[in-house]
């Protein structure tokens, strides 16, 4: 799923400050699930701003949404009738839901309400890591079913570098070095001589590098 | 081997133990920063490094510095990092290098910029130093870009890169010397080299299969100057063995002897692995101290410096 954190209250109530007809609109999906922007947090968030514009003495109206996905048109336009009451949009969204928002309602100005962060997993509750950097072209298969785009602090296909120590990356020591991962699962595998396969040069034209990205299908378009 | 005109290359290919040493750039664009050091050393080393912004903090390009020497006649080694340049820019400085006439290139991947003066700068990534080896080879003996181009005058450089003995995990540190050579790396310099024992293992396992015939493996030393240092490279620098008796040695002596005893540590370190089979020489990097490399060097015996023919 997409991750994404909090942002600070602060900078929430400085992108909004000015409008007084505000809604907060959640997304059902990842973001509920990583506790960032679900029914919950747009309940808490729209809170905050009632609070903050009341001890401010300014009347602002905060409505409450949470949508069953923003990044699908047809669930956006449920707004569609009752739009036009808004001033302004706090979407709680990932960065895709906050723009699919924007494009849908070209009117209205659009805040991002979390920083969007990466693909990744829960690995319990409150603790949300990194999986996939979308690369488009996935070597899993290769390196033992762990990345080391995203998990390798210099995405280094032939690695480890002189920095894995004990175990742990060289930038941080409560983070797994990812080729150590790599070739303990190989291991585990019985395939450790595929450690000496070199990993060729990668073509990143497929991933943020080769501009933004679209996949086609078309098989299923209608 | 290559049969470029690199003198580092001659000299092992004659079967000499070679000697290197580096330089750090200086943190601004004074060009004696770098002559000054490489006056104290060059008569005592067969071909200084010069680091690629080391630790990833800002310093006067690696490629300048190389420039410099060269033009002194000192023999450079270029070293480069993929860390901050994608393969356009660096095929492109392999080429500004050889137009110097610049024959020997350490092919590196870089510390993490969060060690450096930019830890909030983008890092590249695009070649790690395995594929940096590569690109360098295809450059040179099939004269083309890695776009498939042909490249007029190619580069005619010796291929080195670096290998962590200590590093973990240890069970495939000689793989992964075993994936730079298939990749076709000439030399290796090691990262310092504390732990002597392990170090002879690491060596052992190279042997064995054979890598030491196909790769010149200089050893890295680093003469240490003080107890507070020895401690600081074992708990601190990341990929670093320093056993403790090195440190009780070092904390052993007074403060003001402790530098002595590092250049006794260091000599004795030499003459130990010089009879170590595939030990084809020394990289020693004095950090800030490259004054007693001379002194090292002829101490340990590997003085005067053999004629390249």
């Amino acid at each position: 799923m997409i991750v994404a954190g909090k942002k600070p209250i602060e900078e929430i109530i400085e992108q909004v400050e000015p409008f007084s007809s505000i809604l907060v609109a959640g997304c059902n999906e990842c973001v509920t699930v990583c506790e960032a922007g679900g029914k919950k947090e747009v309940g808490v968030i729209a809170s905050a701003l009632r609070m903050y514009f009341m001890n401010q003495g300014k009347e602002v109206k905060i409505d409450e949404i949470t949508f069953e996905r923003q990044c699908d048109r047809e669930f956006l336009e449920e707004l569609r009738d009752r739009a036009d009451r808004y001033d302004a949009i706090l979407s709680l969204a990932c960065g895709a839901g906050v723009q699919f928002m924007a494009e849908t309602y070209p009117s209205l100005p659009v805040f991002p309400g979390v920083n969007t962060s990466f693909i990744g997993v829960t690995e319990q509750r409150g603790l949300w890591t990194e999986r996939c950097q979308g690369c488009g072209d996935c070597i899993l298969g290769r390196t033992a079913g762990i990345c080391p785009i995203s998990r390798c602090a210099k995405r280094l296909l032939n690695g480890p570098c002189g920095g894995s120590t004990k175990g742990k990356c060289e930038i941080n020591k409560e983070l797994d070095c990812a080729w150590q991962l790599i070739i303990e699962r190989l291991k585990e595998l019985g395939r450790l001589e595929d450690y000496e396969k070199i990993i060729p040069i990668k073509d990143w034209s497929c991933e943020r590098a080769g501009g933004p990205r679209k996949v086609v299908r078309e098989d299923v378009i209608l | 081997m290559s049969g470029t005109p690199s003198r580092l290359e001659k000299i092992l290919t004659q079967g000499h133990l070679a000697v290197t040493s580096e330089c750090g750039p200086p943190r601004g664009s004074d060009p004696e920063a770098i002559t000054k050091k490489a006056d104290m050393i060059k008569a005592h080393v067969d071909a200084i490094n010069i680091t690629d912004n080391q630790t990833s903090v800002t310093r006067l390009c690696s490629l300048a510095a190389c420039i410099h020497l060269k033009l002194k006649g000192v023999e450079p080694v270029l070293q480069m990092v993929t860390r901050d340049r994608n393969r356009i820019a660096l095929q492109s400085d392999i080429l500004g290098a050889s137009s110097f006439d610049i024959h020997n290139i350490l092919c590196l991947s870089g510390d993490h910029q969060q060690f450096g003066d930019n830890p909030k700068a983008q890092n590249v990534f695009d070649l790690d130093s395995i594929h940096l080896i590569q690109t360098v080879k295809q450059m040179r003996d099939e004269g083309k870009f890695l776009g498939g181009d042909d490249i007029n005058r190619p580069p005619k450089m010796f291929i080195g890169a670096a290998a962590n003995p200590f590093a973990d995990p240890f069970e495939i540190r000689v793989p992964r010397l075993a994936k730079k050579v298939a990749a076709g790396v000439e030399f290796i310099q090691t990262q310092c080299i504390y732990n002597l024992d392990r170090f002879e293992e690491w060596m052992k396992q190279a042997r064995d299969r054979g890598l030491h015939k196909k790769v010149f493996i200089l050893a890295g030393l680093t003469p240490l100057k003080s107890a507070g240092m020895a401690k600081y490279m074992r708990n601190r620098v990341p990929g670093m063995d320093v056993p403790e008796e090195v440190v009780k040695r070092m904390s052993g002596v007074p403060k003001e002897e402790q530098a002595r005893e590092g250049i006794k540590i260091c000599v004795e370190s030499i003459q130990r692995l010089k009879e170590v089979e595939g030990v084809s020489g020394f990289h020693i990097m004095a950090i800030e101290w490259e004054e007693m490399v001379p002194e090292i060097v002829e101490k340990g015996g590997l003085y005067p410096r053999p004629e390249a023919g």
